[in-house]
């Protein structure tokens, strides 16, 4: 079975690009695409939310496209985690929360991390290749 | 009753502590109060060594105190080695620290380790006890494991060992 998730983005509340990594071997993406990527992401969420006719709506939670989903999740502060990965793919919400308790945990934890600046955490990386394997496990054995 | 396993239970209501609630301290708790000592020391310092001796420091008043209240009660390390190269050494390790579970030190700092806390702690407790030494942490690569382990070295003074040959 091919990789389910593609990529991963974390961007900060002003919509840098925090973390990105790749997970799929298609597509690759350089420095400057992921960054454009991502502040486009930023922009896009916050019209999206202006526009949404829905009261009190947090933005897009997931966009569907033939070629893949994109699933968001913005923490309470601004923070926001994507995950690109295959169509229809499952539990990316559940996932998204997991990796967020990762970056509560190891990056804002970490007296050498700066707020807002790019993770360059080691425990970080670690943990995060450990939740996203068990993440393949668990949908390989479904 | 689940979830009180461990906890002590009293048959009088005069035995019981005055304060309720948990008895314990929340690791996250623990881990930014930390987090802040480390950066805190980070902007009073202009070298990686002088964090390290400052840590020391802070983790040598600890200790002095710990030892009065004699806290070590259910955490027992690693393993307890003595060094085979000299005699005045001994080594506490632990595969995690508690002080480094979310610590990624950056390259750039080298050999660095929180565990400098850890290590004035220790040297604290020893020296009260009227054992002055030498102690220091250090990050020990461990074979088939992703992270090194930490190793505390406890380094004797020449008195001490000349105290203890003369007690047999």
């Amino acid at each position: 079975m091919a990789a389910a998730i593609y990529s991963l983005f974390i961007i900060n509340k002003s919509g840098g690009l925090i973390f990105y990594k790749d997970y799929g071997s298609a597509g690759r993406m350089d420095t400057n695409d992921s960054l454009r990527l991502a502040s486009l992401w930023h922009s896009m969420h916050a019209i999206s939310q202006q526009l949404s006719p829905v009261l009190g709506c947090q933005g897009i939670e997931l966009l569907e496209a033939d070629t893949f989903d994109l699933h968001c999740f913005q923490s309470l502060t601004g923070t926001k985690f994507f995950v690109v990965c295959e169509p229809g793919t499952q539990h990316m919400d559940a996932l998204l929360k997991i990796i967020y308790e990762l970056y509560t945990d190891y990056v804002l934890k970490n007296p050498f991390y700066e707020m807002e600046m790019p993770i360059r955490c080691e425990l970080f990386d670690i943990n995060l290749i450990q939740a996203i394997q068990k993440d393949r496990v668990a949908l390989l054995g479904r | 009753m689940i979830g009180v396993g461990k906890m002590k239970q009293y048959t009088n209501v005069l035995d019981k502590p005055l304060s309720k609630g948990k008895q314990e301290v929340s690791l996250s708790a623990f881990a930014f109060l930390f987090s802040e000592l480390v950066q805190y020391n980070q902007t009073q310092v202009d070298n990686i060594a002088e964090l390290e001796r400052r840590l020391e420091d802070a983790g040598y008043a600890v200790g002095a105190r710990v030892l009065e209240l004699l806290c070590h009660r259910d955490k027992v390390a690693d393993s307890l080695e003595k060094g085979t190269e000299h005699e005045d050494e001994y080594m506490i390790s632990e595969k995690e620290l508690l002080v480094n579970r979310f610590i990624s030190v950056p390259k750039d700092m080298g050999t660095f380790n929180c565990g400098a806390f850890v290590a004035g702690i220790v040297r604290g407790v020893l020296d009260s006890a009227g054992f002055p030494a030498v102690v220091t942490a250090h990050f020990v690569p461990m074979e088939g494991q992703q992270r090194p382990r930490t190793t505390i070295l406890i380094k004797f003074t020449e008195e001490v060992l000349r105290r203890e040959a003369r007690l047999g």
